[in-house]
């Protein structure tokens, strides 16, 4: 079997759990046997004119450590797509980021607090052209490789699945890790949400991370519920050494909120909680590593309250220093006040730090080892924090089963399924 | 004859580096080194080195009758040291013509003056003593970071000695009255002040280079006509201004230094003005009125108030933390510590977390090294929870308690005593170790009975029996003593017991405990 796969960045070029994502089910696809033909839109602005380009396994910028991934690089084609396609970009700040490269002439944009991007200016100026464009060069690609069957992960490349679809006539699969409803709350985009829709209804087939992501697609979306299947994201063991036993230098317990500071990862419930349980014990800092558009507003807040000697923000963190977090990590809390899957409770686990996520997520479906809080309560989120920095036994029990729990969920099974999904639809 | 009164403010912070919060607990450099090197040089020889020159050869070229002064930070004076010596061998020779006067001002360019007093006070006298020893000149006259001034700051300086202080001739302060003549504190009226002219002065500053300006280009011809134009009676003309402005904010390009080697030759050939330093004006004038500043001013953006550096939560935040360690990081009397702090006091930190991005945003963002007050901040913070953490670790290391504990048994009131002696003496930390040791509690004594207490006492010396006594609590003193013969306790009252530390008391306790214990 063969599949042509829209997807996302790769380690270590990674944004957030998309990639990581994509990344872990491409591997599993691979032990299942499943051939892959891997798209991912790239822009690093010295691409040749040609639009697209098949790549040899030794440009891929993948962890060439990973023993199996080289197994199997005969089963994989790789194909880059010059496009500024970003995920998790919403229309309005797209357009920001394009003007600012073409104002500045800078094609870097705000290096220290998000992912360093890279822009040619030479493609779509408007994110809605864009995908347009993309699904355009997506049916060139259809036209010119054999396949089974069509996967496409998130809105953004929802149109070229469909595209690719009409020209070979096979079954297309979308992939939903986020909806519209989950990044802007009840404020939607009308085309995101039009496109996610169209994506949604000319799929044969629909995979959800979650049932709550499932309950969205069908509530929100009106699809046929026996179209939308869901499989639970997995973890990967660890492949990068070294920062399991990074010192830590500070002797405070350390809480860690690690992700995109948008409203839809509730950080602000974060500081709220922080400030209660600074009030009962000064031996704690508080750590938000990531970036977003709430970062300032947060900034601003935790300064009110006068926390920030026990409050810090990092800035955008690589793979390298999330692991580095982790490592010095004592709690770790997901206050997602929507999150399809969460893929980072997992991680966090994985590094033996027990995690306290909302229940408005989807990982919280598949996890018995984590303190699981409404995401708006901050009194159960600073009551289960200060119970699993001081309470020694409860603590040692979610390091000790969640890391069981944690190895149990493996990317195999998660594509086992996912092949399951595309064999229905090819006898469809 | 009336004066125009230059004063030139040279300042430089240190810088702080990228500091992440990785670094915390782990990195203490804090400082950009290679930035601060950098820049020190660059404004060295664009502006320092040959401004220094310019006002060399008009010295000698007008003799005496060409007069000058200046504010150096103690920061830019230290960086100068590491990093471009030629700098203050250039202030030296200025220094030797004796036409140049200069100003004391805090040493770290701080804003110590609305925190502390004691902070304050003891940063003027460093930089005076530095400006001592590098020029042999101690400053007499006094300006504030960034001319910030209020009765209250006056007061203080007034009180520190000071005759005269210059400050800036905010309109809203002022109202209709002129920044042209001297004026005095509203609480002291010993101070004199001298205010900022800001209308020629920022002619000169800011609008020098600016096209967009009516009067650009600015000649010395137009200039020396608005000096005329100003009333005869009017007395002084405060030209107030950072020194960078010559070759550094107004490049040597736009004929900066053209214009400040041919002003004092077109102001002797047709005006009646003189050039005078502070100190001479002090000597020479007297105040016509007082003028009343409950808030505080500066020379900053369009509102010239605080809000430049404090305001915001970010600022006051940082401003309050900072602040907040001043007992515990004097009570080190560890230089390092001590030095590092008052390099994290300079406004500048504070200006770099500004949020007014809106009329004064260009001067703002063109002194920033931060792509964002938010980034400041963390920044800031970071080296400053790594700071913290340091000086926890000083005190623990060195074994001394930063709070002061009761200690058993001794009154509250002794321990305040003892606690306070040391702060204002500074004693070594030694002493103060002496002080944490915990006294042996005399309360078995309480549940002896009398006729066995009065058995064991006598086999006690009554030396050691004062000392087990020092400091204990009426009810044991009562309980002890009336089981003594008056003699006894005449004896014991009358050892000096002034010099019995704290570990003497101890060993005497135990040793009485002991005694009571056996048969």
């Amino acid at each position: 079997m063969k599949v042509l796969m829209f997807g996302w960045e790769f380690p270590p070029h990674i944004t957030g759990g998309l990639g990581t994502a994509c990344f872990g089910l491409t591997k599993g696809l691979l032990h299942q046997g499943v051939q892959v033909i891997f798209v991912v839109p790239k822009a690093y602005g010295d691409e040749n004119q040609q639009a697209v380009r098949l790549l040899s396994a030794s440009e891929v910028p993948v962890d060439i450590r990973d023993t199996l991934y080289k197994d199997h690089w005969e089963d994989i084609s790789y194909i880059e797509v010059g496009s500024n396609l970003i995920p998790y970009n919403t229309p309005e700040q797209f357009y920001d980021i394009i003007n600012y490269t073409r104002e500045t002439g800078k094609s870097e944009y705000d290096s220290i607090f998000s992912k360093y991007y890279q822009f040619s200016g030479k493609y779509g100026q408007n994110l809605m052209e864009e995908v347009q464009r993309y699904a355009l060069v997506a049916s060139t690609i259809a036209l010119q490789n054999t396949f089974d069957v069509i996967h496409a992960h998130d809105w953004l490349t929802y149109p070229a699945g469909i595209a690719a679809k009409k020209i070979s006539g096979k079954p297309l699969i979308i992939h939903v890790h986020a909806t519209e409803f989950d990044r802007s709350g009840e404020n939607i985009n009308q085309n995101v949400y039009d496109i996610e829709r169209l994506g949604m209804e000319k799929a044969d087939l629909i995979i959800a991370v979650s049932n709550l992501t499932r309950n969205i697609i069908i509530e929100r979306y009106g699809i046929d519920p026996d179209k939308v299947h869901v499989v639970h994201n997995a973890v990967e063991p660890t492949t990068r050494p070294g920062y399991t036993y990074e010192e830590k230098y500070v002797k405070e317990k350390i809480v860690t909120f690690l992700g995109r500071v948008t409203f839809q990862k509730g950080p602000d419930y974060f500081v709220e909680a922080a400030y209660k349980v600074l009030q009962k014990d000064k031996n704690v800092r508080f750590v938000m590593a990531g970036s977003g558009d709430m970062l300032n507003r947060m900034i601003r807040r935790v300064a009110e309250l006068r926390i920030s000697k026990n409050f810090h923000f990092t800035g955008f963190l690589d793979a390298e220093n999330v692991d580095r977090m982790f490592a010095m990590s004592d709690v770790y809390v997901m206050p997602s006040v929507s999150e399809p899957f969460g893929i980072s409770p997992l991680e966090a686990m994985r590094s033996n730090v027990p995690v306290v996520i909302s229940k408005q997520s989807g990982v919280s479906e598949v996890l018995k080892y984590a303190l699981k809080i409404d995401f708006w309560d901050i009194d159960a989120m600073a009551d289960a924090i200060y119970g699993l920095l001081h309470y020694d036994a409860l603590s040692k029990m979610f390091i000790h089963h969640g890391k069981a729990e944690v190895d149990n969920m493996k990317w195999d099974a998660a594509a086992g399924m996912v092949k399951d999904v595309y064999l229905k639809a090819i006898q469809n | 004859m009336r004066s125009i009164c230059f004063y030139f403010q040279v300042h430089q912070p240190f810088r702080l580096r990228t500091y992440r919060f990785f670094d915390i607990g782990k990195d203490h450099n804090y400082f950009d080194e290679f930035q601060n090197r950098y820049i020190a040089r660059r404004v060295a020889d664009k502006c320092y080195l040959p401004t220094n020159q310019v006002m060399l050869d008009l010295i000698k070229e007008y003799g005496s009758g060409f007069k000058i002064s200046y504010s150096i930070s103690g920061t830019a004076l230290d960086q100068f040291e590491l990093y471009t010596p030629d700098v203050i061998e250039s202030f030296r020779r200025l220094a030797e013509t004796g036409c140049v006067e200069f100003l004391a001002e805090t040493y770290t360019h701080s804003l110590s003056a609305l925190k502390s007093k004691e902070e304050f006070t003891t940063q003027v006298e460093a930089q005076r003593n530095k400006i001592e020893s590098l020029f042999g000149i101690r400053p007499r006259t006094f300006r504030n970071t960034e001319l910030i001034y209020s009765d209250h700051i006056g007061e203080m300086v007034a009180d520190m000695g000071f005759e005269t202080m210059l400050t800036e001739g905010a309109k809203h302060v002022l109202g209709w009255k002129s920044p042209n003549y001297m004026y005095r504190n509203a609480i002291n009226p010993k101070l004199k002040l001298l205010l900022k002219n800001f209308q020629l002065s920022d002619d000169i500053a800011f609008r020098f280079s600016q096209r967009s300006w009516e009067s650009w280009p600015l000649t010395t011809e137009k200039f020396v006509d608005w000096l005329n134009n100003i009333d005869q009676n009017q007395e002084v003309v405060n030209l107030f201004m950072d020194y960078e402005t010559f070759g550094e904010h107004q490049w040597s390009e736009t004929g900066i230094f053209d214009f400040l080697r041919a002003l004092p030759g077109r102001v002797f050939s047709h005006s009646n003005y003189s050039f005078n330093t502070p100190s001479e004006l002090t000597d020479r004038m007297q105040p016509v009125a007082a003028i009343h500043v409950p808030h505080p001013i500066s020379w900053a953006d369009e509102e010239r108030d605080l809000t430049a550096w404090l305001g915001n939560d970010l600022q006051d935040e940082a401003f309050d933390s900072i602040y907040a360690i001043e007992h515990k990081v004097k009570s080190t009397q560890n230089f390092d510590l001590i030095k590092e702090w008052r390099y994290l006091q300079t406004s500048d930190h504070f200006y770099y977390m500004c949020t007014k991005w809106f009329s004064d945003g260009d001067v703002h963002k063109y002194f920033n090294p931060y792509g964002s007050p938010y980034e400041a901040f963390i920044n800031y913070m970071n080296v400053l929870s790594d700071f913290t953490i340091r000086l926890d670790n000083f005190y623990e290391t060195n074994n001394i308690q930063s709070e002061p504990e009761q200690v058993n048994n001794i009154p509250v009131k002794e321990v305040q005593k003892v606690t306070k002696k040391e702060t204002i003496t500074k004693v070594a930390p030694k002493k103060v170790k002496e002080v944490a040791i915990k006294v042996t509690s005399l309360n078995p004594v309480l549940k002896v009975e009398d006729t066995e207490l009065k058995r064991k006492l006598k086999l006690i010396n009554n030396k050691s029996l004062a000392i087990a006594l020092v400091g204990v609590n009426k009810e044991i003193n009562a309980k002890v003593l009336g089981n003594l013969s008056k003699s006894i306790q005449k004896d014991i009252n009358e050892f000096d017991l002034s010099k019995i530390d704290k570990k003497e008391v101890d060993e005497a306790r135990k040793a009485l405990l002991k005694v009571l214990k056996g048969k």
